[in-house]
């Protein structure tokens, strides 16, 4: 028998004590409940937007509700609301175990949690009332985005100090993609909340046209990155081998996949510009980035299905590894499909379509709505101490939820390639087959009642999960702290000496590490050499000139209503689109948007050159009621617009602003600029007021015409000049 | 098109720290042990494992 030594003896000998200490549990239960609320929540808000892609007058006609406002509201509530709460649910729950540590601060905890959800709950209110910045994933304004800031660096202290004080010298592979993602998101989230306040809800981006557009496509795509994938793949590799009980397949494999995968990640974004204004090679270049990532993500997903080699029956009995594996396959499927979306043909044919929007959804449902599914699952019973009340009703979610993102996705798949080669059919003649847009609108129709069907469908799975959590929750008890133990961490003198250093460079993982940064160094320049080479890439047009006030206030009226989020105002240079909207888009007519407005989705046509097209009370009739005069749209009525007033005390200080960004408004124009503004107004409304639409200058919908009239006509300018 | 110097300062100045917590990580002997670590988080010293 082993006899116990004695304090003295285990000093004497070195041995570690063990040192007493408890796991907060209440903090991860608190993020689990949240998880759950703003699923319910954020998916609610989808279906109900999906429904009113073909039954628009379910907004009621009430403003608050109507589709450009209620998107970003389901974007930013699944993402950051239900996404976010089970990532830092993941994180302190595994955090703390591997660390053999409680977390740093259980104040910093409570605060964290708090502040998130205070966040989610401004994003709740200012989204509908058309707070936005419009950029997408990112809609929230700057008081918002100050907030953000800081609640993610209480995180980050809170992370790094539980990381400081951990009993277990060696990191586990998780903690180093937990890291990824606080760090990378807090650049992320600075760099593209770059905004100058107009008041203390309003601001301009700092970027304009073209950089925004950069900027904000190098923000999305790395939140897609680090805070969908980076956190997901650390939880992956603790819950899918707690929840098999068995290592992961190849621990090596999981190193050198996190190395690779943050290394290659951040060049990959101009893949979501390609064919538009950007300059070719910087597009090239997100594409060549785009496709290495197959590597490692698929180094990922080998990873996490090889540790269920052999265990393959208790995949079929356990619930919880039903939901993993699937999750596992929907990443695999994800990442393949990425980086074949970054090539320029396949893009071609897929951007602005729905395509996008079932890849999207294959990752949001798949892995991250399943891998948190599985998450629930297996943690729940343990912070109750009891096991689940229902694998029966775990199992009917996992195939209601599974064919709901079959009907989802396979959906999308057919209204996006459906409707993207109708765009693009010429007749033998040479004309378009389908000139009139809705054409293509009504094709799809069925499409989109069935993903609607396909969301409400996953939607209930999540129902039924609660019902089942909160039955296994009244089954146990909680333990807020659960005791555990581990010996003292033993801290090795540093190494030093130059001998050690030859050492060290002859081990292999130095090699890969002079590979990483040959391969970060190469994206660098690349990207950076020619912008010295050419002063700027942005050619200045000289026909381009400043929104006159009113089409300024009608611009900042679009943003508030999320008209971007149905319409892009991109022309790419392929005959089928200059053929419908007119000449393809050059970089230097977007020097003055402050934000910029080229939309990621076509669900309506392109409007860049909506200017001039038709008369202004064709537009005050279509923005009355679309289908008045397209009968069948699916484009929101805009009524109130008819009523609201013009913000003409904005003006001076919107003017201000943009002046400060750049825009070259002369000095003193703010003062006459809402003159300015009420002559414009007056000749629209008079305009309108001849063809029989009787409103009064001083309403939103006027301002909102004077800007449509405007978008793309510098251009035709310039050619009339010429002429 | 001036931005782009921002993003890629940005990026590698992400892409620098990841670099070098990859040397300390390395350095530190964090990989030495490249199959431990995966077993041992198996083992909660719980009584749990069920
Ligand atoms: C739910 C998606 C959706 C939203 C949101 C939306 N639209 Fe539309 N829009 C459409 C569709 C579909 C069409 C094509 C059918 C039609 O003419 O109504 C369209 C057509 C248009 C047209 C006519 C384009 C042309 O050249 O024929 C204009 C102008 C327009 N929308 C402006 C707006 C404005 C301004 C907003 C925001 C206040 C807005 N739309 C919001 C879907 C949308």
């Amino acid at each position: 028998m082993i006899k116990e030594l004695t304090h003295e003896q285990k000093q004497q000998f070195g041995v570690p004590s063990m040192e007493q200490f408890s796991y907060d549990n209440l903090i991860v239960k608190n993020f689990a409940i949240a998880t759950m609320v703003w699923a319910v929540v954020g998916m609610l808000v989808g279906v109900i937007i999906a429904i009113q892609l073909y039954l628009p007058a379910l907004n009621l006609n009430f403003q608050y509700i109507t589709y450009g406002r209620i998107r970003p509201l389901h974007t930013n509530g699944v993402i950051f609301a239900f996404v976010g709460n089970a990532i830092f649910m993941g994180i302190y729950y595994s955090l703390q175990r591997v660390c053999k540590a409680r977390m740093f601060s259980d104040l910093l905890s409570k605060i964290h949690f708090w502040g998130w959800q205070l966040i989610i709950v401004c994003a709740a209110v200012m989204l509908p009332a058309g707070l936005t910045t419009s950029k997408e994933y990112a809609e929230l304004e700057w008081p918002v985005d100050i907030l953000i800031a800081l609640v993610w660096v209480i995180f980050a202290i809170n992370m790094f100090g539980t990381i400081a004080k951990r009993r277990e010298k060696h990191m586990y592979v998780a903690v180093w993609f937990y890291i990824a993602t606080v760090v990378t998101v807090a650049v992320l989230h600075i760099v593209n909340s770059i905004e100058l306040p107009v008041s203390f809800l309003k601001s301009y981006s700092v970027y304009a046209g073209v950089q925004d557009a950069l900027v904000q496509w190098w923000y999305g795509h790395n939140a897609v990155a680090f805070f969908l994938t980076t956190p997901y793949l650390g939880m992956m590799y603790y819950f899918l081998p707690k929840a098999a009980n068995r290592p992961v397949y190849s621990y090596k494999l999981s190193i050198i996949h996190f190395w690779a995968l943050i290394f290659i990640y951040i060049w990959a974004g101009p893949h979501h510009l390609l064919y538009t204004a950007l300059p070719d090679w910087a597009q090239s270049l997100g594409t060549v980035f785009s496709i290495m990532l197959i590597a490692p993500s698929w180094g990922g997903m080998i990873n996490g299905l090889l540790t269920l080699r052999g265990a393959w029956d208790k995949v079929k009995e356990d619930p919880v590894l039903k939901f993993m594996v699937v999750a596992v396959t929907a990443y695999g499927m994800a990442t393949f499909e990425g980086p074949m979306l970054s090539l320029k043909n396949v893009n071609a044919i897929a951007h602005y379509t729905d395509w996008i929007v079932s890849h999207v959804h294959v990752g949001a449902l798949g892995w991250n709505g399943f891998l948190t599914f599985g998450m629930l699952y297996w943690l729940i019973p343990r912070l109750f101490n009891t096991s689940l009340y229902s694998k029966k009703l775990a199992n009917l979610h996992f195939w209601i939820g599974t064919l709901g993102i079959i009907f989802y996705v396979t959906a999308m798949y057919w209204a996006g390639i459906a409707q993207s080669l109708m765009w693009k059919q010429f007749t033998a003649e040479g004309i378009l087959q389908y000139p009139n847009f809705l054409t293509t609108t009504q094709e799809i129709i069925p499409m989109y009642v069935i993903r609607s069907i396909g969301g409400a469908m996953f939607l209930t799975g999540v129902i039924i999960m609660i019902y089942n959590l909160y039955k296994t929750a009244k089954l146990g008890s909680f333990m807020a702290n659960e005791a555990a133990e581990a010996p003292a961490i033993f801290i090795e003198k540093k190494k030093g000496s130059g001998e050690k250093i030859h050492r060290f460079l002859e081990k292999k993982p130095m090699k890969f590490a002079i590979l990483a940064t040959i391969v970060v160094l190469i994206g660098g320049l690349i990207e950076i050499i020619p912008t010295f080479i050419i002063k700027s890439n942005v050619p200045t047009i000289s026909s381009v000139h400043p929104y006159t006030p009113l089409e300024l206030q009608g611009r900042d009226i679009y943003i508030r209503e999320g008209c971007n989020t149905c319409h892009s105002q991109m022309i790419r240079p392929f005959r089928s689109e200059t053929e419908r909207y007119g000449e393809y888009s050059k970089a230097g007519e977007f020097v003055y948007d402050h934000p910029f407005l080229w939309g990621s989705k076509r669900t309506g046509p392109d409007l860049q050159r909506e200017g001039n097209k038709y008369p202004n009370v064709w537009h005050y009739l279509h923005m009355q009621d679309p289908r008045s005069i397209s009968p069948g749209s699916i484009m929101p009525a805009y009524p109130w617009l008819e009523k609201q007033d013009i913000d003409i005390a904005g003006t001076e200080a919107k003017i201000n602003t943009l002046r400060k960004l750049g825009v070259p408004y002369p000095f003193g124009f703010e003062n006459t600029a809402n003159d300015s503004l009420q002559r414009q107004a007056d000749k629209i409304a008079a305009d309108l007021q001849k063809n029989g639409a009787a409103v009064e200058s001083n309403k939103e919908i006027v301002a909102l015409i004077a800007y449509l009239q405007r978008l793309g006509t510098d251009i035709q300018v310039t050619k009339s000049a010429v002429k | 098109m001036s931005v782009i110097v921002v993003l890629i300062g940005a990026s590698l100045i992400v892409a620098a720290g990841f670099l070098s917590a990859f040397i300390w990580a390395v350095k530190s002997g964090q990989y030495d042990d490249r199959y431990t670590p995966s077993v041992r988080i198996l083992f909660d010293n719980k009584e749990e494992n069920k």
